[in-house]
């Protein structure tokens, strides 16, 4: 039997006329990395607080743990991480003094402090640094160590709201690698990002766009039943001149495509479902040899997340 | 929950320490103030620059002149010709006040019809009013000391006789030289209490906010009010460090007598403190910034300050003025401190405004508490 850790049904949140959550359900499994992909405002943040019990959901229900965030708040965080999106350490404590801090609020004895201190310190890396004050650490250091104060406590879910905002790629990945180990011990991380890189890393992905949940299926999963269409790329000699000539032909009507865009040095157009790829790449080479491009190559590709991602926000 | 309260209290602690700038400036306030006070300013005024237009320069109108000289209100720093020379000398700022005094003062005094015109400069209210009273004081004794004189002389009263019909003696009690800083010391001890212990939870909050560290706090088991006594402690300990450095100078350095019990009044001062702290609470749930919060803050203290009577006598004011001054802790702490420090008087005495003092602290932390757990939402 599937062991759930969070269920959500029907939660929705208003602030006065706007509805920042909309009926929102789903449920996350012990030990998995959920992951909430979706962009600024989309009521990812909001919807992490209501479980938190730092916001009273308008109407629906949330279980953590079993506990309801609204009324048993207390009782429920104490088995519960949270690193929010702001930067939440404080700098003019120092490495040390910030995982005592969290330690004492969530009432570690002293044994269970030194124990998880010297963890918390191997996991960001700081040995040699515990004295420096926060202020003086660089992003992923300090970012680690948020994530380590935010579970000093060994909870059993982690909510992680755009942890790896503003942090470079390295230190990204060393981050990625750490919530990994965590859901191997059991914890269930809940995620949210922007980065489609980290999206593809989750065991299950939901796509949150203006307060509601479009899809919820493991990315590879999202990317066989949510596209409408398929992707082929389009390789020219003038890739940015080339968008501009397929985005006029797809306003006339005479390249009926979804959805054309920039991907680096390649174009990718969504086109509605055929296996005939002649019936497409006819039409597309005459067209660019017509302004005067080389095509290098048509070809279909399996579709990023990222495809898929907008392809289900404009349906 | 004493263990949050000591993971919140050590890590002000450690926060207030490092941070020993503004520590050593919240420290020296009191001293700076203290030293102002005692040394630089005087709420009585004497020795106010004068203009003489005597155009009698007889043996009357030069002992006028005398007397009003030896009350020390008055130094003749210039003589004028006439009226029009005491204006222009007014205007240029030169003096604050002028003597006109007419020609043949003496055969006038004689006839009972002297006349003397007193200008004074009444853009300066305080000094305006001191050479007001000073001027008509010295004249009605200058003038009774002429009829003496003359009755004397006429032999209508013997020497063992008591010459005037009435006399004011005048005992003024707890101040008796009507020292400007033994009135002072007890309001100011209320106003620097108030202002650093409202400025400092206000800030301690907002600053979290500001940082973002509040969400944090607010997922761990720390609940609001063991946050709050987390953060009280170590404003509770400044404010205390700073109490004693004005009592401690006040009464040493400047010789300020503390009347009553110096245990009591620590007691009503540690109540008085938790006002401040819940002014500082209640301050922090309306400002989103650390800048509304100085703002607030600085309005707070100068309309509390001037209403809660630390210089103006309250019993002057308009009544519904009267009761809005109220809504400031200092309006009830500073009776009970001149109370206690001036008067010398205990807790039979105060009851009424330590009580009022009490409910105040209650309700102000109870809505403070509300405002502060509604605030996420």
């Amino acid at each position: 039997m599937d062991d759930y850790t969070i269920e959500v049904n029907h939660l929705s949140k208003q602030f006065g006329a706007f509805t920042a959550v909309d009926d929102i359900s789903f449920r996350v499994r012990r030990g998995e990395v959920y992951g909430w992909l979706g962009p600024n405002g989309a009521g990812k943040t909001t919807t992490i607080r209501m479980l938190l019990g730092l916001l009273r959901p308008t109407s629906g229900e949330a279980r953590v743990l079993g506990f309801n965030p609204a009324s048993e708040a207390k009782k429920m965080q104490a088995r519960v991480g949270y690193m929010s999106q702001l930067f939440t350490l404080y700098n003019d404590l120092t490495a040390a003094e910030n995982i005592r801090f969290y330690g004492l609020a969530y009432g570690l004895k002293r044994r269970q402090l030194r124990r998880r201190h010297a963890e918390i310190i191997a996991m960001a890396g700081l040995q040699g640094r515990e004295r420096a004050l926060t202020a003086t650490l660089s992003g992923g250091w300090k970012q680690r160590l948020a994530l380590g104060c935010a579970i000093v406590h060994e909870p059993e879910v982690v909510f992680l709201d755009e942890p790896t905002a503003g942090v470079d790629p390295i230190s990204r990945r060393q981050f990625w690698d750490l919530i990994y180990e965590m859901a191997g011990r059991g914890v269930t991380v809940l995620v949210t990002t922007h980065y489609m890189d980290e999206a593809e890393l989750c065991q299950r992905v939901g796509f949150i766009s203006r307060g509601r949940l479009l899809a919820l299926d493991t990315p590879q999963r999202l990317k066989e039943t949510q596209m409408s269409g398929r992707v082929l790329e389009i390789n020219t000699t003038h890739p940015d001149r080339a968008l501009r000539v397929l985005q006029e032909a797809q306003e006339n009507g005479r390249f009926p495509a979804d959805e054309i865009a920039l991907y680096g040095a390649q174009i990718h157009a969504v086109v509605p479902g055929s296996d005939d790829a002649a019936a497409w790449k006819e039409p597309i080479a005459a067209l660019l040899a017509e302004a005067g491009m080389v095509v290098n190559s048509i070809e279909w590709i399996a579709p990023t997340l990222e495809d898929v991602f907008i392809s289900t926000v404009k349906r | 929950m004493l263990r949050r309260i000591w993971a919140v209290l050590q890590k002000e602690l450690i926060q207030t320490l490092r941070d020993w700038r503004t520590l050593l400036i919240q420290l020296s306030i009191p001293m700076i103030q203290l030293f102002l006070f005692g040394y630089a300013i005087s709420m009585n005024v004497e020795h106010i620059p004068t203009a003489v237009s005597d155009q009698s320069l007889d043996a009357a109108s030069l002992a006028y002149v005398q007397a009003l000289q030896a009350s020390g209100y008055f130094d003749a720093v210039m003589y004028v010709p006439d009226q029009a020379g005491v204006v222009a000398a007014m205007d240029a700022s030169e003096v604050q006040a002028g003597i006109f005094i007419p020609p043949d003062f003496a055969g006038k005094v004689a006839r009972g019809e002297g006349q003397v015109l007193l200008l004074v400069d009444g853009s300066d209210i305080f000094t305006s009013q001191s050479a007001y009273n000073a001027a008509t004081a010295v004249s009605q004794n200058h003038a009774t000391d002429l009829l003496l004189q003359k009755v004397t002389r006429a032999g209508m009263v013997s020497d063992d006789q008591t010459l005037l019909p009435l006399t004011t003696s005048a005992r003024i009690l707890y101040n008796p030289n009507l020292d400007d800083l033994w009135f002072l010391i007890p309001g100011m001890l209320a106003m620097l209490l108030q202002m650093q212990t409202v400025t400092l939870t206000a800030t301690a909050v907002v600053r979290e906010r500001e940082v973002g560290t509040i969400e944090q706090l607010l997922v761990t088991p720390i609940r609001p009010f063991e946050l709050m006594i987390g953060k009280m402690i170590p404003n509770i300990i400044i404010a205390f460090v700073n109490l004693l450095t004005i009592v401690g100078l006040g009464v040493y350095w400047f010789g300020v007598p503390f009347q009553g019990d110096f245990g009591l009044f620590l007691w009503l001062s540690l109540l008085f403190v938790f006002s401040g702290l819940g002014l500082g609470l209640l301050i922090s749930t309306i400002s989103q910034t650390q800048k509304q919060t100085l703002q607030l803050i600085s309005l707070i203290t100068l309309v509390g300050t001037v209403l809660g009577g630390f210089i103006f006598p309250r019993y002057t004011m308009p009544r519904w003025i009267y009761y809005v001054g109220y809504i400031f802790p200092m309006t009830h702490f500073i009776p009970i401190a001149r109370g206690v420090i001036s008067k010398g008087v205990g807790i039979e005495y105060l009851w009424e405004q330590v009580t009022a003092l009490a409910i105040y602290v209650v309700l102000i932390l109870i809505v403070a508490a509300r405002a502060f757990r509604e605030r996420l939402d």
